[in-house]
């Protein structure tokens, strides 16, 4: 019996280690990747990736009920919301690699560095030890004992926190919103606008006629060339110069002949 | 000076008590008050009073002068003895052991002083009614004329240092304002800015020598300094009596403080004829003469004042040999009159009654003289030069005949009240003891002479000869509100040594005060005979420079003594090397050095701060990055302390 | 398991985030970057709380989550405002408040 529990904890241990181990090298990977790559989109795959890592790591940690919120409320909330705003900010926008500041490369590896060294010394240097005995909390009765810290010893930073979320909606709400100038676009004046602008039978979606079938690709026109227009503007990438923006807001109002139509939607989002 | 240092033994005699006032003369703060009013009304008033202005102008000093003549008549209705009246009015000052009373010491100085003042100055006020009739200002000349009477009133009644300080700056100050009364004439503006500096110069002196005295007496009333002056040592009394002399010489216009005198003639005349003449630079004599008790004690101080008169009188009297400006030859004649009331004053209490005689008999001619040449600017569309008079005794008869007689007065003719002032003057000079009294008496004699010179100049360029005036003038005699006021005073001219002749009145009734009854004088003395042949010499060599001949229209070139008494005898030219360079080099030193010195270091300061500021800024690059970079180096900095302090 | 391979691991992610946040300016990015780091922490966090056997120290990351979300919000719609108006997500754009 006993010998028995230390096998199956010597497994445990093992697995854990294991476990442990793969994941540690895949968070790190993804973390360094997350400040490598160009693309914001990427950082916010990657940083999925810590983030689950993370959520296996805390329920190796006994830990569950957090693994799971990690996985819920980060990756799934948070990150999606990040996607949201990476989609209206344009999901193309490359960073540029040139560091515009000089020395600030440099100056934050050396002390990305030092504090890397430090820290480690500071974890080397402190007498951490092992674990400390699981108690029942820690393992299937860790959600009711979270409840419980909550609901008494927590409990007002807990009431404190729901204040916080609430002012938060009521910022982002407050901050997002922007003041209509235009009158708003009916129906009536949109169909009008279709019919004046020459071109009223509906635009290919994207992908049509094309080999692959993914929202990015453009539509084929009859005579082979792609229209750029039919690729929505979150994908296609807001232009950053008002050169490139004139001459992309040209070519879709030649195309499509609907830019009024077009900003009226811009207002509404 | 054996003979002075006799008679300086007898000077408890005249210390004389002072007694309460009592009936009519305790209101003798209305003398004060009735001048004070109106300068208050009129300055105050504005514009409102300008129909009325000069009315309540006159009838100020008239109101003065009617109760200064009660007053008076109330003395004489005392023994000789107790003729010294006090009023107190309030006490001033209380400080510990110090205290100041303001009273009012009525005696037989002050009443001289306050008849002659409310006198002259009535009768200026009322020839200034016609005079300045045409002047926009009119209403604040009044009020300026008033507020001096004020001040000059409080100067002479004073009883003690403080309060005659009191009125000395405030007689200064009106002296200031009404020299530069016509403040748009960049001359006037000057001329008031130098006589209130060179006032200033005598005032430090004066003040100086009242806190001597104060140290050395413990009081600062005529009464407590006077009562035992022989307590001081004779340094100290001799310092007091410089000090004292410096003020007078500020006041009186005497060497070395006499150049702002000819430059104060651009004021109004009827401000140069009181102020200027009459009334306000005599207050230095006062001041020596009221000191007397000091004086007495220091032969040395005596001296110095004897030097200084004697000195301006012959300094006074050159320039006015030169000067072609009808004012600036009266002024320089002034400057003349006050060096020999100086150094009649500087005799001693055997000179005293002499100095005021002098004094009052010059207030009464000189002021004749000045409204005299006013009534002429008037009729010439205010020309001051004399080579474009001449022949206006035709048309201005009035003016003539009391010009000539002031002229008779002041070079000394019998029976006119110069002669009799003077002559006694001299003869004191000469028989003030040894080798310096007849120095003394040997320049008054040679001023005497000068005197008879130039006065005879100026009644020849202006009244005789050929006319030589300007196209545009139509010369005619003042309307009578201006002619009365000048005849008045040449009667007073006549009639002052026609009174005095009778026994030496003013030496008897002065007695008290000075100390000194003087022995009968022969009308005619020695020196008096001499004096006399001088003048008619003088007058001869005058009516055959200018009589005879016809007076250029510009003055012709000359050479060194009438070059230099035309440029003031050098007086301006000597207190700008001495005085205003080296001035200015202090002043250029100081400013060098403020800017360089003080504001440098400041400067410095602040362009260090700003600097390193500057540079500092530089790091605020607006790059979010960059604050955060020097967070997270903070942060370093932070985790690597604590480790360090665990360690 | 030790509790130090956590906390190693979790400095290690840290030091990543801050170096992220230093050299990207891409503001989507660094607001990733912070959140890595709020990862991490919450990592250290809940290798103490199985160390010590304490789950105050679970409670705390949970917290930390909440807060960081509340962030999140704030800051993208700042983001988004600032993206409205000057057409970039660049934090070096907005650089006018300096010397």
């Amino acid at each position: 019996m006993h010998g028995g529990v230390l096998a199956i904890s010597d497994v445990a241990s093992t697995t854990q280690q294991i476990t442990f181990w793969l994941l540690a090298v895949v968070s790190v990977t993804s973390a360094l990747g997350m400040i490598l790559v160009r693309k914001a989109v990427y950082c916010a795959v990657l940083l999925a990736v810590v983030m689950l890592s993370l959520a296996v790591l805390y329920a190796l940690q006994n830990a569950p009920f957090l693994a799971f919120v990690q996985v819920i409320v980060y990756t799934g909330a948070v990150l999606m919301l990040f996607l949201f705003v990476l989609m209206i900010v344009g999901i193309r926008a490359k960073d540029s690699i040139v560091e515009t500041i000089r020395g600030q490369r440099v100056a934050a590896g050396l002390a990305g560095i030092g504090l890397l060294v430090l820290l480690s010394l500071t974890v080397g240097h402190a007498v951490l030890g092992t674990a400390a005995q699981a108690g029942p909390s820690f393992g299937a009765n860790n959600v009711y004992a979270i409840a419980k810290l909550i609901f008494t010893t927590y409990v007002f930073p807990f009431e404190v926190t729901s204040a916080l979320l609430i002012t938060a909606a009521l910022g982002a709400m407050v901050l997002a919103h922007r003041e209509r100038l235009t009158p708003k676009l009916t129906q009536r004046d949109r169909s009008r606008l279709r019919v004046a602008s020459g071109h009223p039978a509906p635009l290919a979606g994207p992908g049509t006629y094309a080999r692959h079938n993914a929202v990015d690709m453009p539509a084929l026109l009859p005579d082979g060339t792609p229209a750029e227009a039919s690729v929505p503007l979150a994908i296609r990438g807001v232009p950053e110069t008002p050169d490139q923006q004139r001459t992309l807001l040209g070519s879709s109002a030649a195309v499509r002949g609907e830019t009024g139509a077009e900003s009226g939607q811009e207002g509404d989002a | 000076m054996t003979g002075s240092l006799a008679v300086a033994t007898t000077v408890a005699a005249h210390a004389e008590a002072t007694l309460p006032a009592v009936g009519v003369q305790r209101a003798a703060w209305l003398l004060l008050v009735f001048p004070l009013f109106g300068a208050v009304v009129l300055l105050l008033g504005g514009k409102r009073t300008d129909r009325w202005g000069h009315l309540l102008g006159v009838a100020m000093p008239l109101a003065a002068f009617a109760y200064a003549l009660i007053a008076f008549a109330a003395m004489l209705g005392y023994p000789a003895g107790q003729r010294s009246r006090s009023v107190q009015l309030y006490s001033w000052i209380t400080a510990g052991a110090f205290k100041v009373n303001v009273g009012l010491q009525l005696d037989q100085l002050s009443i001289c002083f306050v008849l002659l003042i409310t006198g002259v100055g009535s009768l200026i006020h009322i020839f200034s009614v016609g005079y300045m009739a045409h002047d926009p200002g009119r209403r604040r000349f009044f009020g300026y004329m008033n507020l001096f009477l004020a001040a000059m009133l409080l100067l002479v009644l004073a009883d003690n240092y403080l309060v005659l300080y009191a009125g000395w700056e405030g007689v200064g100050l009106a002296s200031y304002l009404l020299i530069g009364f016509w403040q748009y004439k960049p001359t006037a503006a000057v001329a008031a800015k130098k006589a209130f500096i060179a006032n200033r110069v005598g005032d430090a002196g004066l003040s100086l020598a009242i806190m001597l005295m104060f140290t050395t007496f413990g009081s600062v009333t005529f009464g407590g300094v006077f009562r035992h002056p022989g307590a001081a040592s004779p340094g100290v009394l001799t310092a007091i009596g410089l000090l004292l002399l410096l003020g007078a010489c500020g006041k009186s216009a005497q060497l070395p403080l006499q150049s702002w005198l000819l430059d104060a003639m651009e004021g109004p005349t009827p401000v140069s004829a009181l102020i200027h003449a009459a009334t306000m630079v005599t207050a230095g004599v006062y001041l020596i003469v009221r000191s007397g008790p000091i004086f007495d004690l220091s032969p040395d101080a005596r001296l110095a004042v004897s030097i200084v008169g004697a000195a301006t009188l012959l300094f006074g009297a050159i320039i006015s040999c030169a000067k072609d400006d009808i004012k600036k030859a009266l002024a320089g004649s002034t400057m003349s009159q006050i060096g020999y009331m100086m150094l009649a004053a500087g005799i001693g209490p055997a000179g005293y009654p002499f100095a005021i005689a002098l004094l009052l008999a010059h207030g009464f001619f000189k002021a004749g003289l000045f409204l005299g040449a006013g009534s002429i600017m008037h009729g010439m569309n205010d020309e001051v030069d004399m080579r474009r008079y001449g022949g206006l005794a035709a048309v201005m008869r009035i003016t003539t005949l009391t010009f000539g007689a002031c002229y008779l007065a002041i070079i000394g003719i019998p029976p006119f009240s110069g002669f009799f002032a003077k002559d006694t003057v001299i003869d004191a000079a000469f028989h003030s003891g040894g080798t310096g009294g007849w120095i003394l008496g040997i320049c008054a004699v040679i001023g005497a002479g000068l005197t008879a010179f130039y006065m005879t100049r100026v009644m020849l360029m202006t009244f005789a000869g050929k006319r030589r005036w300007d196209e545009n003038a139509h010369p005619h005699e003042a309307p009578p509100v201006m002619t009365w006021p000048v005849i008045l005073l040449a009667v007073g001219a006549v009639g002052f040594g026609a009174w005095e002749i009778l026994g030496d009145r003013l030496a008897k009734f002065l007695g008290p005060v000075s100390g000194y009854t003087p022995p009968e004088p022969a009308v005619f003395s020695t020196s008096g005979i001499v004096v006399l042949a001088l003048a008619v010499v003088a007058i001869a060599l005058a009516w055959a420079m200018y009589g005879r001949r016809p007076v250029p229209g510009t003055a012709p070139a000359a050479r060194f003594p009438v070059t230099a008494a035309r440029r003031d005898l050098y007086g301006d030219a000597i207190n700008e090397s001495l005085l205003m360079r080296p001035g200015q080099w202090i002043t250029r030193l100081s400013v060098y050095f403020d800017n360089r010195g003080v504001d440098g270091l400041v400067n410095t300061v602040a362009a260090v701060i700003g600097g390193t500021s500057g540079r500092m800024r530089r790091l605020q690059t607006g790059f979010v990055r960059s604050y955060a970079l020097s967070m997270f180096l903070g942060g370093v900095l932070l985790v690597g302390a604590l480790l360090l302090a665990r360690i | 398991m030790s509790p130090g391979n956590f906390v190693a691991l979790a400095v290690i992610l840290f030091v990543i985030g801050a170096v992220g946040v230093l050299v990207r300016r891409n503001a989507m990015v660094i607001f990733m970057c912070v959140e890595l780091m709020l990862n991490a922490v919450n990592l250290a966090f809940v290798a103490f709380a199985r160390m010590h056997g304490n789950l105050s120290g679970q409670v705390i990351a949970f917290f930390v989550m909440v807060v960081a979300a509340a962030e999140v919000v704030v800051g993208l719609a700042i983001l988004m405002a600032i993206f409205r108006t000057r057409r970039s997500a660049s934090v070096d754009d907005a650089s006018l408040l300096k010397y």
